[in-house]
């Protein structure tokens, strides 16, 4: 028997409400579904064996820890990893597969939110982590050192987006309030991070002394322009919460308006009107003005992203 | 009648510069059996490769008197049943069946002639029977077979096989060995393991350094001791 | 978590078991909607719906407690909701004595209705891969329109992930051996257990590239032409209709009667 490290951003069913679930699962099959083209295009006919051999290394990475203190260990998520190697969008597919293995064989994260389960520790770390290490290698040059720094920062970032990210989809449902979720799962995974930048620079720091081709491949792939994009879409996506009643220092703040404005009435989105007769309990309308708002953002950033990445990429010709 | 496989000329270097094959020349009948041997390093995988077009660089193979081109390449990859050393990386699919199916479904073989195929070749390995088992659950030797049957489902011309012997236990490397002599196909076997060459094979290559260093009788190569040492063999 | 890598499907010969994986794919994931789409407190639908839950359990001739004593994986979570009791404004249940927290009737209903949801949610999937073979999951997935590509990655994941943890777990076991502690010299700092770590991942990632690249040549030497085909096929019977057809009625059922 075979037994992997533990996951803390793995969110189970029953924890995110149905609307904010919904949102999710779409979000993440545009996304799965712009990462399957591209890489298509970036890999040719080695795209299946390629991908589905990368993410058996990524679930089986998950479990190489490290002890850091008093019985804990630091391990690898993989999303910042597997997005410095092969490109944000191969990365995104990559960790989708692990992610619905995941849930679907191990009940490590539930079926109707593995949306965001998904985007949170799929997308979300892939593309922070390769924006983060582009954008330092950027602002520091392109030597070794700089890789290894680049890696480093990139992976705990994309470790403390995805955490913050959950914490605001847990908000939105109403499950854990902001004002106490965001500071814990901020804390904790900044902790996390550490392991997760760690073993992601010593990763690369192998990779760069045995087989550096291998990190100039993915330095080429698609999604070095999308990713940048991601990156504004999800700081404006970002603002746009913090500046909803979510993120309300009245400790009643969402329960609060939850009182106040009761079940959905005509005054709501047209949205909620294309279910007739059906109200979907306990959405306040500005929880749901403020996911409209982040949908609305993503679903442009997406957009660009792809424009950009179908324009820049390069078709894979197979020799034979 | 066309050689089987006609190897002309053949260069190959490496993206990093290794020269792996200086100038092989080559050929193999129809109904022959021939052995492969030689040190680590001296070429053989590198050879083989070349015979189904996965790699391709200076000079000429020929399978079946036609030239492995781009244009050929469909018809030689059913007449080369190339099975490598490693079975894991053989077998790829969720099943046994699925993995002896893949090869006659790429083929355009309809639905009734895949199974048929499928039977027969695993009846051939003596794995009938196993068509449902997932191949992580098979020995060493099982999945070795099933390698073979997925190959053979393609009804190849020739099989080449590399390593076919290697981290096998003596009573399944015996039962690999009876295999290979009772099945039919002409075959080109690269293998370290020298008493299967003395049992099995009458002609015997030996490629050192990326070349052909001896071509001809398997008796008269495993009789000159001296030759056998210098190119890193030993007798049985 | 811990995973055990050993095979989650039981097999038997029930009528669970025989039925179209789509059936059970679909039904699986709207038992979960169901679940989510419930009412807060609602505790009869959630106990009509425990009921289904468990007679298909039994169907599927499998221990009556099968899925109850896998369930317990969503324990750890719970921490994440803990606040709700607390937090959530109505009429006060009881006091923390030397707190002054209050925990309120609401709170306690809105906490419980999500352990409820998560419980019941993740024995349906415990259900759902201890009766479907997982290649057989997978293809319900694509028939069901999942992208292709995608599903045939987790296919080749799936198969090769035993091969690659055994080589992860060699690499780990190789290190214990040689994690000697001796009394008295210095421990070695957290970085360098870290980079450790790390180059065991980076040498993974090389070994796996390269399988790719080998599994990639086997596929391309048996005619691989860049998409994955497969005989599998299921055919919808009278039998996985009528089950489907119920399925919907008796989960739909209470939830539209508990909206009048």
């Amino acid at each position: 028997m075979m037994w992997l490290a533990p996951h803390a951003l793995h969110v189970p069913d029953g924890f995110l409400s149905t609307a904010v679930s919904v949102v999710g699962w779409v979000l993440a099959l545009i996304a799965i579904g712009i990462a399957v083209r591209l890489t298509r295009y970036q890999l040719g006919e080695r795209q299946i064996p390629l991908m589905g051999l990368l993410a058996a290394f990524i679930f089986a990475a998950q479990a190489i820890n490290f002890p850091v203190a008093a019985g804990t260990s630091g391990h690898l998520l993989g999303g910042a990893l597997a997005a410095i190697v092969m490109g944000p969008w191969a990365a995104t597919l990559i960790m989708t597969a692990v992610i619905v293995t995941q849930g679907l064989l191990f009940q490590d994260g539930g079926l109707l939110v593995m949306g965001w389960n998904i985007l949170n520790m799929g997308v979300f770390t892939a593309f922070t982590g390769y924006a983060v290490y582009v954008l330092v290698r950027r602002l520091v040059g392109e030597g070794r050192r700089s890789r290894l720094a680049a890696a480093f920062v990139g992976a705990w970032l994309s470790v403390e987006v995805g955490a913050i990210a959950t914490a605001f989809e847990l908000a939105a449902s109403g499950t854990s309030p902001l004002y106490l979720g965001l500071p814990a799962m901020a804390s904790v995974h900044a902790l996390i991070g550490l392991g997760e930048a760690i073993i992601t620079a010593g990763a690369i720091a192998l990779l760069q002394a045995s087989r550096p081709q291998v990190l100039e491949a993915g330095e080429t792939a698609p999604g070095r322009k999308g990713a940048s994009f991601m990156m504004i879409g999800l700081m404006v996506a970002l603002v746009v919460a913090i500046f909803s009643p979510l993120a309300s220092q009245n400790p009643d703040g969402l329960e609060f308006v939850a009182e106040r404005e009761g079940f959905l009435d005509r005054s709501l989105e047209p949205l909620f009107e294309l279910l007739p007769d059906y109200s979907i309990p306990f959405v306040p309308n500005e929880v749901a003005t403020t996911i409209l708002a982040v949908v609305i953002g993503t679903l442009i950033v997406f957009g660009i992203a792809w424009a950009i990445g179908r324009t820049t990429v390069r078709k894979e010709t197979i020799g034979e | 009648m066309h050689h089987t496989i006609e190897v002309k000329d053949l260069h190959f270097s490496y993206p990093d510069g290794h020269q792996a094959l200086c100038g092989v020349n080559l050929y193999i009948s129809p109904g022959e059996k021939v052995a492969l041997v030689g040190p680590n390093g001296a070429g053989k995988s590198t050879l083989l490769l070349h015979l189904n077009g996965i790699l391709h660089d200076h000079g000429e193979v020929f399978v079946c008197g036609k030239p492995v081109r781009k244009e050929t390449i469909g018809e030689v990859r059913a007449s080369v049943g190339l099975v490598f050393e490693d079975p894991d990386d053989q077998l790829f699919s969720p099943t046994v069946f699925d993995d002896v199916a893949f090869g006659p479904i790429y083929m355009g073989m309809p639905e009734w002639e895949v199974r048929g195929s499928v039977d027969d070749a695993l009846g051939a390995v003596d794995m009938g029977g196993f068509e449902s088992r997932a191949s992580h659950h098979l020995s060493n030797g099982e999945k070795k077979r099933v390698a073979i049957a997925t190959v053979l489902a393609m009804d190849p011309e020739i099989l080449v096989l590399d390593e076919p012997t290697s981290g096998l236990d003596p009573r399944s490397r015996r039962g690999l060995i009876n295999l290979l002599r009772d099945l039919p196909q002409t075959m080109f076997v690269s293998t370290h393991d020298i008493n299967m060459v003395s049992e099995l094979f009458e002609r015997t290559i030996v490629i050192d350094g990326g070349e052909i260093v001896f071509d001809g009788s398997t008796k008269g190569l495993l009789s000159d001791e001296i030759f056998l040492e210098q190119h890193g063999l030993e007798a049985p | 978590m811990h995973y055990d890598l050993s095979d989650q499907y039981h097999h038997r010969s029930s009528p669970i078991h025989h039925l179209d994986p789509r059936v059970k794919v679909v039904v699986t994931f709207f038992y979960i909607l169901a679940l989510s789409l419930t009412p807060e407190g609602a505790w009869w639908i959630f106990g009509f719906f425990l009921v289904i839950l468990l007679s298909t359990v039994w169907l599927a001739d499998l221990d009556l407690t099968f899925t109850i004593k896998r369930s317990f994986i969503v324990l750890p979570f719970v921490l994440a909701a803990v606040a709700l009791p607390f937090t959530t404004p109505g009429s006060s249940l009881l006091k923390i004595p030397g707190l002054g927290w209050t925990v309120t009737e609401p709170g306690m209903i809105r906490f419980l209705s999500i352990l409820a949801r998560s419980w019941q949610a993740v024995q349906a999937a415990i259900l759902l891969t201890a009766t479907t073979r997982f290649p057989d999951l997978l293809w319900a997935l694509s028939a069901l329109r999942f992208p292709k590509p995608l599903v045939s990655t987790i296919g080749f994941m799936y198969r090769y992930l035993f091969i690659v943890a055994d080589e992860a777990l060699r690499m780990i076991r190789a290190r214990t051996a040689r994690s000697a502690q001796v009394t008295g010299r210095a421990r070695p700092s957290i970085r360098w257990h870290g980079r450790v770590a790390g180059s065991m991942v980076g040498s993974l990632f090389l070994r796996t590239l390269a399988r790719s690249e080998r599994v990639y040549a086997a596929m391309i030497a048996r005619g691989y032409d860049g998409h994955m085909r497969s005989l599998i096929r299921f055919r919808m019977t009278n039998i996985d209709w009528i089950a489907s057809v119920l399925t919907v009625l008796l989960l739909g059922t209470p939830l539209i009667v508990s909206l009048r």
